[in-house]
């Protein structure tokens, strides 16, 4: 039987490590017939990614720095031109000056609230302008975002800002491209232990409360986020768009601490 | 945890990491310097002892473990 993305073939964006939430993404969809190809920004993560993409049978990388409107060009046009068309898109990429992931959001400065909602938002969107124009027969598209964009949590800050807005242009887009047949999707994923949220302060910490708290009273692993985004990129999900999806073993449902749960401590 | 135990453990984990002979892992190892660790090698190294060990290493004592040595002794204090 012919997997789920056979014929199909697409750009994961953000791969940092075998930690990495696109990692689970990557593996789920080649596991399913997909074709894939990797942006990836300067030699220490070129070093990581090339070995991830070689054991999914990909050679496909391009350096792009998302910031760099001429940059996401180039990585189109090479994808362009390899490809001709894409079917998919996948977006996991967010920055924000780890200092100011710790303290106080009102202290937020001008430079990084730029920065954070440049990166970490507005990318998205420079990727589909770009995306779209390579999607001719239809398409989809997934960004990653995270609950500290609808509820206050521990140290996210310019980061639970920066996801409410992209939460918004998935939206936006969603209605923009629906009309061409290309859809545009969120997964709000539970804590993971990421590169990226190594920069998070108290993360363990965290993490704990979630696994005490959400109702599966547990996390969720990079490979379960995988699957769901193999629901929203294959023709599972194809009446789906415009959705954040939660998959975060329910945590978003909660309103307070489970009377059973221990109390925890920071330490 | 016996102390050799964790200096065995710390030292199998950057070995496994940054794919390095044992010998080279001595006390004073710089992972930048003598390992070959590049930036986010030393991230991914804190990453991988607070797994091993169960603890967390905040960002500012996370600069100060530079080499094989400030490893161990963080994280005997630590566990």
């Amino acid at each position: 039987m012919a997997g789920l993305m056979a014929g199909k073939r697409g750009l994961i964006m953000g791969l940092a490590n075998d930690k990495s939430i696109a990692w689970g993404i990557a593996k789920a969809l080649a596991a399913e017939g997909a074709e894939l190809a990797f942006s990836y920004q300067g030699e220490a993560l070129k070093k990581r990614v090339g070995p991830l993409a070689g054991q999914l049978g990909s050679d496909f990388m391009v350096e792009c720095n998302v910031a760099e409107m001429d940059s996401l060009d180039a990585l189109f046009a090479e994808v362009g031109s390899r490809w001709g068309t894409i079917d998919f898109v996948v977006h996991a990429i967010g920055f924000s000056d780890k200092s100011e992931l710790r303290g106080r959001y009102v202290d937020t400065s001008q430079e990084n609230f730029r920065m954070s909602l440049d990166i970490s938002c507005y990318s998205f969107t420079a990727v589909m302008q770009r995306a779209e124009k390579l999607m001719e027969k239809g398409g989809s598209a997934l960004t990653l975002t995270y609950y500290g964009s609808e509820r206050v949590m521990p140290h996210y800050n310019v980061m639970g800002v920066a996801k409410a807005a992209l939460e918004a242009s998935v939206r936006y887009m969603a209605e923009d491209l629906g009309r061409d047949g290309i859809r545009v999707n969120a997964i709000s994923a539970g804590t993971i232990k990421t590169l990226a949220a190594s920069g998070i302060g108290d993360f363990r910490y965290i993490m704990k409360w979630n696994e005490y708290n959400s109702p599966l009273r547990r996390s969720v692993t990079q490979d379960e986020v995988g699957k769901a985004a193999l629901f929203l990129l294959s023709d599972l999900g194809s009446a789906v768009t415009g959705e954040v999806m939660h998959v975060d073993a329910g945590y978003h449902v909660i309103g307070m601490k489970n009377p059973d749960a221990p109390d925890i401590t920071k330490d | 945890m016996s102390e050799g135990d964790i200096e065995t453990r710390v030292r199998k984990k950057v070995v496994e990491h940054l794919g390095v002979e044992e010998e080279k892992v001595t006390e004073n190892a710089s992972f930048i310097d003598d390992l070959g660790a590049d930036s986010l090698d030393t991230v991914e190294l804190v990453m991988a002892f607070e797994e091993e060990f169960g603890i967390e290493i905040p960002d500012d004592a996370a600069e100060t473990i530079q080499t094989f040595g400030d490893a161990v002794s963080y994280i005997k204090q630590a566990t």
